[in-house]
């Protein structure tokens, strides 16, 4: 279907304005916390604060516009958080300096920074907190770069949310909470004043919702009044009723639902920062009885339908993700903060979930081609071969869109953590590839945990390299070890003590959130939160499970294979040779380079010498990490993704025994390394498969396609049934990277990173980088052709 | 047990018969196709193959020569064809792969090993294995044993064949293979002949024989533009295809001169040098001549 005009106007609003830098939010903060306020209880402070907030930011109500309302000021403005950390002007600096993903600071909005906000938060922002609270030792750890930490710029979040807002006004909530508070036992319950006070806030929080709408109504009404387009006026007029109506009350229809859970969004993701923003979940489901009804009714056509989806997509568009301090200002460069829409999926009773709306949606993904929000495809085995057909054509057009995601894998990692089984099929994932109880849980991320840097300084006798300084255990001479379990036994114990000082780091971030900044709005979508009259933060959640992010695991099963191969079963090679090699970054050493990379069993080649070994490493992992508990009730597990930190990661361990230079990236997610995986996509799946990924919380896959191979109809079919064959050896999740031409000209100049590229020559496919130039040329010319 | 020589094995081929395939190429063909693309299928014994854009110039592969066949020319090493036994000693030493054997001998169990690692996948996709080289049939014995352990395994298999053989052995092979992937290029023997170097006699004997035993087969017709892309030979193929009893399609190739590089890996010189491919405007041409006749056909495979 066509785009209407409207979508295309704002569509081009979306993408050509800039981003900037909304200073609204941190001034009205900064104004509220000025007040004296008297003596009240964090939570109420945090809801007053909130309300605050809902009652005076700026009300934005666009040309064209069906769905309302902007995090910012307008759109592509981008608020700030300096109750969780306070850009210095230097940061503001570097923001709009960048080369990417820059934001545009107002000299008006650096003199509020400057004079106001600067001043007042300096030193008694979260992150202060943060470092001021933790240990020698964590800090060590910390800049050497074994782990990073998620909650020292952002809040806890990678939240999505279940259906219950279509069914529940926030009226209802109210009445949910009014139940809550008079059901508290004050005789017998000693926590039964804080639970009222987090009631309270929490009631005080959906009147503020509520009110945001309102004013969102009145601005509508009068926009209305002014409009000379009959059209236009009539389309105000909606927007003035819809938004009377909800988020007070369920929603009757679609544009009702969609502007409900925009509203819902804008709280969360203005109360504070939460990572990966807020996400809908399950998207398909919750919306496909307005769509029945309303076709059925005749209120509702399908294009209208579509372009009011569009139209909420353009809104997850405008909102760039929070721009970042310090280091991070400078290195995070993506605009992009990863809401995720699931689809498909299962039902509560078990059956698929693929229903119109679905394929709707896609459609929706392909005609916008936005950043944001990301879209995923999960499939059962009982989904239909045409729903991930058509996620294939979608994928095929190259833009990374949708990653397909195994439901049965999701909702057994579920089930063996102890969810019931209606809350697993319920849920999804969120942010990159985690998994979760959608409207249940409290699913944090906590950094992620750099292995190969363990590995270095296990091999270093506990120092890092780059620095010098002694920062982890002495687990005894490498160059001594008589086997290879010695080794692997002490990288175990290197790896146990770093995962320790990391927990327990986090376990006090968890309680400073809890203690200091409570999140009364989102803590009354989550479940139990109202019920048990505690915090999002505090435990309240039916679920509360923390995650550690495993990263490099492809480098750390090569290195491993590399050493037992070469130093201990053939004895190619000393341990001292194998370190002095490192040390020299192989300066010296081409021929033992050419040795390592090219002679040495390497994971992703279906090769059970390698695959073994990384079986090996994910079962330490997981031992060191799984079963921990947390501050919230719940407890540690692990999950493997990047995002972008193998870039990070990399660039803190020097060469590494597998052959890779030094502060060269690490492995992505559950990748094999960059161009060592070269028997092709069944191997890699074989490969990967070894790993349990039902003991986890998400694992991430790339692989790397070129169009060609996804050209007809009996390709795309047997594109499926290699993901198909993925699910059913229990993958997780994988995505597709349909290379573009810009792609196979970076692998002719750099043919050493792109070795596993695969592209379809002619009656038979080769690696790119093994075939000619002038023959690469060719099918550059070819793919361009083939792909825009 | 019988041994095999194997070139290549290709895991994730779509393009060579239902659903996700590996195909294996065995070594040895009696044609020598001007186009071909696979010359180091051609002989029957293993060959070395140097891809000299990967040389570190180190030197090794020269000490470990038994028959002095390689030397130094500034930083790359010169390899004498002449003098080389292809015994793969420099292979074992050569570290940057510059020099790989093109051949490698496996066992009945080793090769079926290897086959057996995709099974999920053709499980899911009604997919197999695919036989290719070289000419599969030139190994009939160690190809029979190969076919009969898949067999055995419920894996789908395919051959990709000339036809250029033997019937008795292809008879014996044909039991026991589920899809034939046959390949016919010219239907005028001389031109035949001139091209590949032996006559198409026994090659459309064979394939009226597997057809009147009622084989599934899909005959596959590489398209070279200026040797076999003609209205007559196309309008031959296709009279010849639709008087046979049994056929599952046609499938029209493009020529691509994609093999260029690996001609030059092997210090071989490349007999078709200014063809190119032709347009897919031309393929649906020639498609159509053939579904004239009632055929179904496919562009690619």
């Amino acid at each position: 279907m066509p785009v209407s005009e409207r979508v295309d106007r704002l569509r081009q609003r979306s993408l050509e304005s800039p981003s900037t830098l909304s200073i609204e939010r941190a001034q009205l903060t900064t104004k509220f916390y000025k007040q004296d306020t008297g003596p009240v209880s964090a939570p109420i402070r945090r809801a007053l604060a909130f309300k605050y907030l809902m009652e005076h930011k700026t009300v934005y109500i666009g040309d064209d516009e069906l769905i309302v309302g902007e995090k910012g000021h307008a759109p592509r403005a981008a608020p700030t958080y300096p109750e969780i950390c306070c850009h210095s002007l230097e940061d503001l600096d570097i923001l709009e300096s960048r080369d990417n993903v820059s934001f545009q600071v107002s000299p008006e909005s650096r003199e509020v920074q400057e004079q106001t906000i600067i001043p007042f938060w300096r030193g008694k922002t979260i992150r202060d907190l943060i470092f001021q609270e933790m240990a020698p030792q964590w800090k060590a750890a910390y800049e050497a770069g074994v782990f990073t930490e998620f909650m020292e710029q952002r809040s806890p979040g990678h939240t999505a949310l279940d259906g219950k807002i279509y069914r529940k006004g926030m009226v209802d909530f109210k009445g949910d909470i009014r139940q809550s508070l008079d059901d508290l036992d004050f005789l017998n319950d000693a926590e039964a004043y804080d639970k009222q006070e987090q009631l309270r806030a929490m009631d005080i929080c959906a009147d503020a919702l509520i009110h945001f709408a309102q004013r969102h109504a009145k601005k509508a009404q009068g926009l209305a009044l002014e409009e000379s387009d009959p059209r236009r006026k009539a389309e105000l007029e909606r927007i003035a009723q819809t938004c009377s109506h909800v988020p007070a009350h369920a929603p009757r229809d679609l544009w009702e639902a969609l502007q409900y859970y925009w509203f819902v969004h804008l709280g969360v993701t203005t109360e504070l920062n939460p990572w990966d923003a807020f996400s809908p979940g399950r998207l398909d489901q919750h919306l496909y009885p307005f769509y029945v009804q309303g076709l059925e009714v005749g209120t509702l056509t399908l294009s209208q339908a579509e372009e009011l989806l569009q139209c909420l997509w353009i809104k997850f568009n405008n909102q760039p993700a929070p721009p970042k301090v310090g280091v991070t200002a400078a290195e995070s460069n993506t605009y992009n903060d990863f809401a995720q829409i699931n689809l498909g999926g299962l039902r509560g009773d078990g059956s698929h979930g693929v229903n119109d709306v679905t394929y709707l949606i896609l459609d929706v993904v392909e005609e916008m081609r936005l950043l944001q929000p990301s879209s995923s495809v999960h499939v059962s085995k009982k989904s239909p071969d045409r729903f991930l057909k058509r996620a294939a054509e979608v994928i095929r057009a190259g833009f990374g869109q949708p990653s397909v995601f195994n439901s049965d894998v999701v909702v057994q990692e579920m089930l063996r953590v102890g969810k019931s089984i209606l809350d697993a099929r319920d849920g999804g994932t969120s942010g990159c590839v985690e998994t979760g109880a959608f409207g249940k849980e409290n699913y944090n991320l906590s950094g992620y945990l750099n292995m190969p840097k363990v590995l270095e300084i296990t091999l270093n006798g506990g120092v890092d390299l780059r620095t010098g300084r002694s920062v982890g255990l002495q687990t005894g001479d490498p160059t001594q070890f008589g086997s290879f379990e010695e080794l692997f036994a002490a990288y175990n114990r290197q790896l146990n003590h770093f995962v320790e000082i990391k927990v327990r780091g986090n376990n006090v971030i968890e309680r400073l959130y809890a203690k200091y900044l409570p999140v009364p709005f989102l803590s009354l979508l989550i479940d139990d939160c109202i019920a048990r009259g505690r915090d999002y933060h505090d435990g309240g959640a039916r679920y509360n499970t923390t995650y550690i992010q495993g990263v490099g695991i492809g480098t750390m099963a090569d290195a491993l294979t590399a050493i037992r191969w070469h130093a201990f079963d053939r004895q190619a090679l000393s341990m001292e040779e194998l370190l002095a090699m490192l040390r020299d970054d192989f300066r010296g050493h081409e021929r033992l380079l050419q040795m390592l990379l090219n002679k040495t069993p390497k994971y992703g080649n279906d090769d059970d010498y390698a695959d073994d070994l990384m079986v090996a490493v994910f079962d330490a992992y997981f031992d060191a990490i799984d079963g921990r508990k947390n501050m919230r009730g719940g407890r540690y597990h692990v999950n493997l993704l990047p995002t972008t930190v193998h870039v990070y990661f990399g660039s803190v361990v020097g060469a590494t025994p597998d052959g890779r230079k030094a502060g060269k990236p690490l492995s992505e997610g559950v990748s094999p390394v960059q161009g060592a995986d070269r028997r092709g996509p069944t191997a890699v799946i074989k490969s990967v498969a070894k790993m349990d990924h039902v003991r986890t919380g998400g694992t991430l896959l790339n692989q790397k396609f070129s169009p060609q191979l996804l050209g007809d109809e009996e390709s795309l079919d047997k594109f499926v049934s290699l993901i198909r064959t993925y699910f059913k050896l229990d993958g997780h999740h994988v995505q597709f990277n349909v290379v573009d031409a810009r792609t196979l000209r970076a692998a002719q100049e750099h043919p050493e990173e792109h070795r596993d590229l695969i592209v379809r020559v002619a009656g038979y496919s080769d690696y790119f980088c093994d075939i000619g130039r002038a023959l690469q040329d060719e099918i550059i010319a070819r793919t361009e052709h083939q792909v825009f | 047990m019988a041994k095999g020589i194997v070139f290549d094995i290709k895991r994730f081929a779509i393009h060579d018969g239902p659903g996700i395939r590996t195909t294996v190429f065995l070594k040895g063909c009696p044609l020598r196709c001007q186009w071909c693309h696979n010359p180091e299928g051609q002989a029957p014994r293993p060959e070395l193959v140097v891809r000299g854009n990967r040389c570190i110039g180190c030197g090794a592969c020269l000490a470990a020569c038994p028959s002095s066949a390689i030397s130094m020319d500034g930083n790359l090493t010169v390899t004498d064809r002449r003098l080389c036994t292809a015994c793969g000693a420099c292979v074992e030493v050569c570290y940057s792969e510059t020099r790989e054997l093109a051949g490698q001998e496996m066992t009945v169990d080793e090769l079926v090993a290897e086959i057996e690692r995709d099974q999920a996948f053709y499980d899911e996709s009604g997919g197999g294995v695919t036989f290719s080289g070289g000419e599969p049939l030139l190994q009939p014995g160690f190809l029979l044993a190969v076919l009969k352990s898949c067999a055995n395994r419920g894996i789908h298999s395919a051959l990709d064949t000339c036809g250029s053989g033997e019937w008795d052995e292809l008879d014996m092979i044909r039991k026991h293979t589920d899809l034939f992937l046959y390949d016919l290029k010219l239907m005028d023997d001389s031109r035949h002949r001139e091209l590949t170097g032996v006559s198409n006699q026994a090659i459309l004997e064979n394939l009226q024989s597997l057809s009147q035993a009622g084989h599934d087969i899909r005959l596959r017709v590489p398209v070279i533009p200026g040797t076999n892309d003609d209205a007559d030979n196309m309008g031959r193929i296709g009279a010849f295809a639709a008087a046979l009893p049994a056929l599952h399609r046609v499938d029209l190739l493009a020529y691509h001169d994609t093999a260029i590089d690996k001609y030059r890996r092997l210090n071989m010189n490349y007999p078709l040098d200014e063809v190119r491919s032709a347009s897919a405007q031309r393929m649906n041409e020639l498609a159509q001549v053939i579904r004239g006749f009632g055929l179904t056909v496919t562009i690619g495979g």
